[in-house]
């Protein structure tokens, strides 16, 4: 290899041949080019006729310079030039190529893949033995250096992992590394992060031989997770390097109300110039907010760049309902007061009636001592729980002295009650107060430390049932129940045996109660669970992250304990993700609150090198694609020069030089250009359809799929295009059927529509090309052929398919032809619109409302927009159809009458072509006096 | 001998192969043409009528026009306008020059100048002319359709020479002749034709039919160009240098030709094988009608 800059040669003596170009100047300078025999009857008139200029008709300059430069360029691309040729690694013995293989890693893993594969080309080339490693993976042992080709074969199993090795699993690295028999270089491809645990590594690997770093000079995103912030969400972002001022955007994602994935909301991070976070507030109102599932960068593809929401962000609405009776109290003995100040902070309240909170549709409902619920509020209030509400229920006085749940169990509540409830401790009773028992293993509320001062005084009692003991989820230390639960359809009905005040019991004032409420998931927690909230308790990974920042549903794997969640340290064993615990859901986010970025300092010893640079670019092709060029030309050229480029040649010539002109600013483009060439452009359309369709005016039917309806139609049109062409100055071709869903309609002036029952509905691309067409000045004449249009329709099956039809189309407000409608004076003067029926009402656009009748005027001033739809049942077409012979075809009506109903129908539809075709014409007239007045006649 | 009878026949109809379509191309050309006998414009005879007289003596009695009499006291017979037969000869350059056709949308210059005589002659025999076709295997002057035949067959045939010049051998003095080539041979014999034929009182036309490369010249470059019999050649390093040259010589020769019809009465015109020959057809008519 022998190189100029950044230009290499792998053959550099063939360069030597470049000597010889000035030779093959002066040869094809010498050479006359060769003549061309003619045979030519005017040669007669040619003899004795001497040439002027005695010297040979030379080749002229640039012609010789396009092929010097051919053969210059066929010289340099067999010289092999490489542009920015890789510097060869010297060196023998194994290689070993390191990648970090961290989420950082994850935008550009496949430009790492083919450094690496490059690197283990090269040690291929050299003959070295090679091994590839990735250390967010566990070290099986010392690496295996093998020969490089097997090696490659290695690389598409690697893939990054959505964390960061931490120190130990890079002690374990060095650790294994060091156990390596010899030594070995190393190319290490990093992720560009600093981290602990990367020195000792990379001190054992200088103790084995070279190392070299490869690391891209890249900035790196971060999103936190996001945080409640005063009623809005605050987004914020980290970066390294720090650099230039910067707008990032950042998008929340979601499902939308159909259940498609899309962008909710965005909102953009200013980085300030050095400062390396950003953050930003986003309000977003409840209903969206609830459906954020994450935050992202869009395009920083990476796993760090995506902020997974859990149910911290979700603000669950808690209806509050208390007992009938309004009383007058103190506001500490409100029953749903302890309740309001446990959750108000993390969930939206809703209060009132039970039938106003239960059209909130909250996610909780809590009744405070409510025992009687009215029929019908009860079903509702059933349904509501089964469809997966929780109904959390507070004992009382009320509740205690009512009859409720006496001798079978009510569906509302878990368990059947004892009459009056028991107190204990109080003035007249026995025994003291009694406190909780600690809680089981299976109940929600198990791990929750119970305050010493939290004692019962009284309390609603369950009666013995076999199925108490699973119900019930706290227990008094005397194993009376306080907390019962059952399941009822999705939802659940939970009810604590005391009031939600402190009148029976000091749990609403500790902070135990507050903890209940959350494990029954009636107020999420803002913060973070605590390290001592998730212990004992085991969650359920539904959603992993991979590096790329790609959620992908997880079902198969083990259950992870909280205490290993609450350690946050991600790994194999802990993958970023979404994990579902009993009646909640967390999120592991890669990044988190005290996440910090920096770039990865490397020392002296190690050499650096960019990911960019790496790319070398063989010039052979290019360079011999531009001889194969030069020398068209030069054939072109010659061609031209010697006269021989005439006739149907010149055609030839004039379309090759136009492929060269556009192939030439990019001759490597053509195999990109060619799947673009492959798109559809618009709409292909059907040539001769096309021109059928608009050589001449040419009326049109929508095929209906009914072989007779279609006939008629066709039957119809050509009777009407007759009659125009004998009446008017419209001359129509022949009608032609289209096909909504595939023909192009915007050739037609006016669809004839016959409606039938068994029409299907247009498809969604029909309707589209529907509601251009109609917006751009087509008209369709909407035909239910019943008769029946009087009461609009609806009783016939053919004027419910038209509503069902019409429903998809752009249709404007529509009225009853008024009497001057500009259609009654087209042409002829009308003031009915007959065809094989006769029924008055037809339907056209509404006039605007303000138009007023001018003085003196017959008609109002309508002028501007012909009616993009007309509506009727009178069967036109059937009035219209003649046969081939053009005589009627179908009986209209009982003798003469018949018949003039039938010229009617044709006035009807001259009259309806004009229309369509003359506009508001008719209606403009309306201004002719003013028009003349101001003309002076 | 005995396979000449069929061998003959093969050549003849070898021969006659390119007849119908040129006698039929004539005819439709000819059909563009309407016209009427050569009448006299004075009495004598004829077929059509010019005037009556008062019979004289020496009138035969069944030349009496009876109905015209009938109207008066004496007799009357029609004088017939006086109608002459003129006897016109044809000469067209079948030298294999005239094969030449630029390109192949054009017809051979040949071919035009032979349509273009058979259709002139078509309208004389029409006229009631006599036609002959001068030159090498020319034919004696005859009237009559079959003279067409015999005419369209006797152009049918090649000369093998590359040029062709005039030939007045068998016209008969004060006839008319009508000559059809590109005279872009050497000029010499043509000029002494003409007036060897304007001697003998001949008068006559001249078509110059010409492919338009030759008028134009369109050619660059080395070149060598051959007559179309390889005959002749001429070298050239720059053909586009020397187009203004041969065009001056192409214009000397045409105004030599037009100086000689001017001197001798006869009529020049040029023809180009890319015009609609009606034109050329017209011309030759009025030619050859001109001063009859």
């Amino acid at each position: 290899m022998w190189t100029i800059g950044p230009l290499g040669f792998t053959a550099p003596w063939l360069l030597v041949a470049l000597a010889a170009l000035p030779i093959l100047w002066l040869i094809l300078r010498a050479v006359p080019p060769a003549p061309i025999r003619r045979r030519f009857p005017g040669v007669a008139l040619l003899l004795g006729l001497e040439d002027r200029e005695s010297q040979a008709d030379r080749t002229p300059w640039w012609l010789m310079l396009i092929r010097v430069l051919a053969v210059a360029a066929v010289i340099l691309g067999f010289a092999g030039p490489i542009l920015n040729p890789r510097e060869e690694r010297a060196g023998s013995g194994p290689v070993l190529v390191l990648l970090d293989g961290t989420w950082a890693d994850a935008r550009d893993w496949p430009a790492r893949m083919d450094w690496a594969e490059a690197l283990l080309d090269e040690a291929g080339r050299n003959g070295r033995t090679a091994a590839v490693a990735t250390l967010t993976a566990e070290p099986t042992g010392a690496p295996a250096f093998t020969d490089a080709a097997a090696a490659i074969t290695g690389l598409p199993n690697l893939s990054p992992e959505p964390w960061q090795p931490t120190a130990e699993a890079d002690a374990a690295w060095a650790e294994a590394l060091e156990g390596v028999e010899g030594g070995f270089d190393t190319v290490w491809i990093a992720d560009g992060l600093a981290r602990e645990g990367r020195e000792d590594l990379l001190r054992v690997l200088e103790d084995k031989g070279s190392v070299t770093v490869v690391q891209a000079p890249r900035r790196i995103f971060a999103l936190r997770p996001p945080r409640w912030e005063e009623g809005a969400i605050v987004l914020s972002a980290i970066r390294t390097p720090t650099g230039p001022a910067l707008e990032v955007p950042v998008a929340a994602v979601g499902t939308d109300p159909a259940g498609i994935e899309r962008e909710l909301a965005t909102a953009t991070l200013d980085f300030e110039a050095g400062s390396g976070e950003a953050e930003v507030a986003l309000e977003l109102p409840a209903e969206l907010r609830n459906r954020v599932t994450r935050f992202e960068l869009p395009g920083a593809r990476s796993a760090a760049a995506v902020a997974l929401t859990d149910d911290a962000l979700r603000r669950r609405e808690v209806g509050l309902v208390m007992g009938a009776g309004e009383r007058e109290q103190l506001e500490l003995l409100d029953p749903l007061h302890y309740l309001r100040e446990a959750l108000a902070p993390n969930a939206d309240l809703v209060e009132g009636p039970l039938p106003d909170v239960l059209l909130a549709n909250p996610d909780v409902i809590v009744l405070a001592d409510v025992a009687q619920i009215p029929e019908g509020e009860a079903a509702d209030l059933t349904e509501w729980v089964e469809n997966g509400g929780l109904l959390l229920r507070f004992a009382g006085p009320r509740l205690a002295a009512s009859d409720l749940a006496r001798t079978e169990e009510d569906p509302l509540l878990p368990v059947r009650l004892r009459a009056g409830g028991r107190a204990v401790g109080g003035a007249m009773s026995w025994g003291e107060p009694k406190a909780l028992a600690p809680f089981a293993e299976e109940s929600p509320f198990f791990g929750l430390s119970i305050p010493p001062d939290v004692t019962v005084n009284a309390q609603v009692v369950a009666q013995p049932d076999p199925t108490l003991a699973e119900r019930a989820v706290a227990q008094l230390q005397d194993g009376t129940p306080l907390v019962t639960r059952k399941a009822l359809g999705a939802g659940q009905v939970v009810l604590f045996h005391v009031t939600a005040n402190a009148e029976w019991s000091s749990l609403p004032l500790s902070g135990l109660f507050v903890s209940m409420m959350d494990r029954l998931a009636v107020s999420s927690g803002g913060a973070e669970p605590e390290a001592a909230e998730l212990e004992g308790t085991v969650w359920v990974p539904e959603a992993a992250l991979d590096a790329q920042g790609e959620l992908v549903a997880l079902d198969t794997q083990p259950g992870v304990p909280g205490e290993r969640l609450a350690e946050g340290i991600l790994g194999p064993d802990l993958r970023p993700g979404l994990y579902a615990g009993e009646d909640r859901r967390i999120a592991v986010n890669v990044v988190n609150d005290g996440t910090v970025l920096e770039p990865a300092r490397w020392p002296d010893s190690v050499r650096v090198e960019g990911l960019e640079a790496a790319r070398e670019l063989p010039l052979k092709g290019a360079l011999l694609a531009l001889a194969m060029m030069l020398l068209l030309v030069d054939v072109l050229a010659s061609l031209a020069l010697s006269g021989r480029l005439r006739g149907p040649r010149a055609g030839v010539a004039a379309a090759l030089a136009g492929l060269l002109l556009v192939g030439w600013p990019q001759p490597g483009a053509a195999q990109d250009a060619a799947p673009a060439a492959e798109e559809p452009e618009a709409e292909p359309v059907d040539e001769d359809f096309a021109l059928a369709a608009t050589e001449q005016v040419v009326l049109a039917h929508v095929l209906t799929g009914d072989p007779r309806v279609d006939e008629i139609a066709e039957a119809g049109l050509r009777g009407l295009s007759n009659t125009l062409w004998q009446r008017t100055a419209i001359e129509p071709a022949a009608p032609m059927g289209v096909d909504v869903e595939t023909d192009e309609l915007s050739f037609f002036p006016l669809l004839y529509w016959p409606v039938t029952a068994e029409m299907p509905i247009p498809s969604r691309e029909a309707y589209e090309k529907l509601n251009r067409y109609l917006a751009t000045g087509g008209m369709i004449l909407f035909d239910t052929r019943d008769a029946d249009l009087g009461g609009f329709g609806t009783a016939t099956p053919e004027g419910q398919r038209l509503q069902a039809i019409a429903r998809g189309l752009d249709v404007p407000a529509l009225e009853p032809i008024p009497q001057d409608h500009v259609l009654t004076r087209t042409f002829y003067l009308l003031q009915e619109f007959p065809g094989r029926f006769n029924e008055p009402e037809i339907w056209v656009e509404a006039s605007p409302p303000d138009a007023a009748l001018a003085e003196g005027m017959p008609f109002r001033d309508l002028n501007d927009g012909v009616t993009p739809v007309v509506i009727g049942g009178n069967d036109w077409a059937s009035a219209w159809a003649v046969d081939e012979g053009g005589a009627p075809l179908l009986r209209i009506g009982r003798g003469m009458a018949g018949e003039e109903q039938r010229e009617f129908a044709h006035r009807f539809g001259v009259n309806l072509v004009m229309h369509v075709l003359t506009g508001n014409y008719k209606s403009d007239q309306v201004h002719v006096p003013a028009l003349l007045e101001r003309l002076g006649q | 001998m005995s396979e000449a009878p069929a061998r003959l026949r093969a050549e003849a109809e070898a021969q006659a192969a390119p007849l119908p379509p040129l006698m039929a191309e004539a005819q439709h050309l000819a059909a563009t043409v309407i016209l009427g006998e050569h009448g006299r414009r004075r009495a004598g005879m004829g077929a059509n009528f010019w005037q009556y007289r008062p019979a004289q003596a020496g009138d035969d009695a069944r030349m009496i026009d009876w109905r015209r009499s009938g109207r008066a006291d004496t007799a009357f017979v029609q004088d017939k306008e006086w109608q002459t037969a003129q006897t016109v000869m044809v000469w067209v350059d079948r030298g294999r020059a005239m094969g030449f056709a630029s390109t192949p949308q054009l017809p051979a210059k040949g071919h035009r100048a032979r349509v273009l005589a058979l259709a002139c002659a078509i309208l004389l025999v029409r006229g009631g002319e006599r036609v002959g076709l001068g030159g090498q295997d020319g034919l004696p002057p005859r009237r009559g359709p079959m003279m067409l035949d015999r005419l369209a067959m006797a152009l049918g045939t090649d000369q093998a020479e590359d040029y062709v010049a005039p030939d007045t051998t068998g016209m008969p003095a004060r006839s008319r002749a009508l000559f059809v080539s590109d005279f872009l041979g050497d000029p010499a014999p043509t000029l002494r034709a003409v007036a060897e034929a304007a001697d003998r009182g001949i008068k006559g036309a001249m078509l110059q039919v010409l492919d338009p490369q030759e008028e134009a010249f369109p050619f660059e470059g080395r070149t060598i160009f051959e007559s179309m019999g390889g005959t002749f050649r001429h070298e050239t390093l720059k053909a586009g240098e020397l187009r203004g040259r041969y065009l001056e010589r192409l214009a000397e020769r045409k105004a030599r030709l037009r100086d000689l019809a001017r001197a001798t009465g006869w009529m020049f015109s040029t023809h180009h094988t890319d015009e609609a020959a009606t034109g050329a057809l017209l011309w030759l008519h009025t030619a050859l009608e001109r001063r009859a």
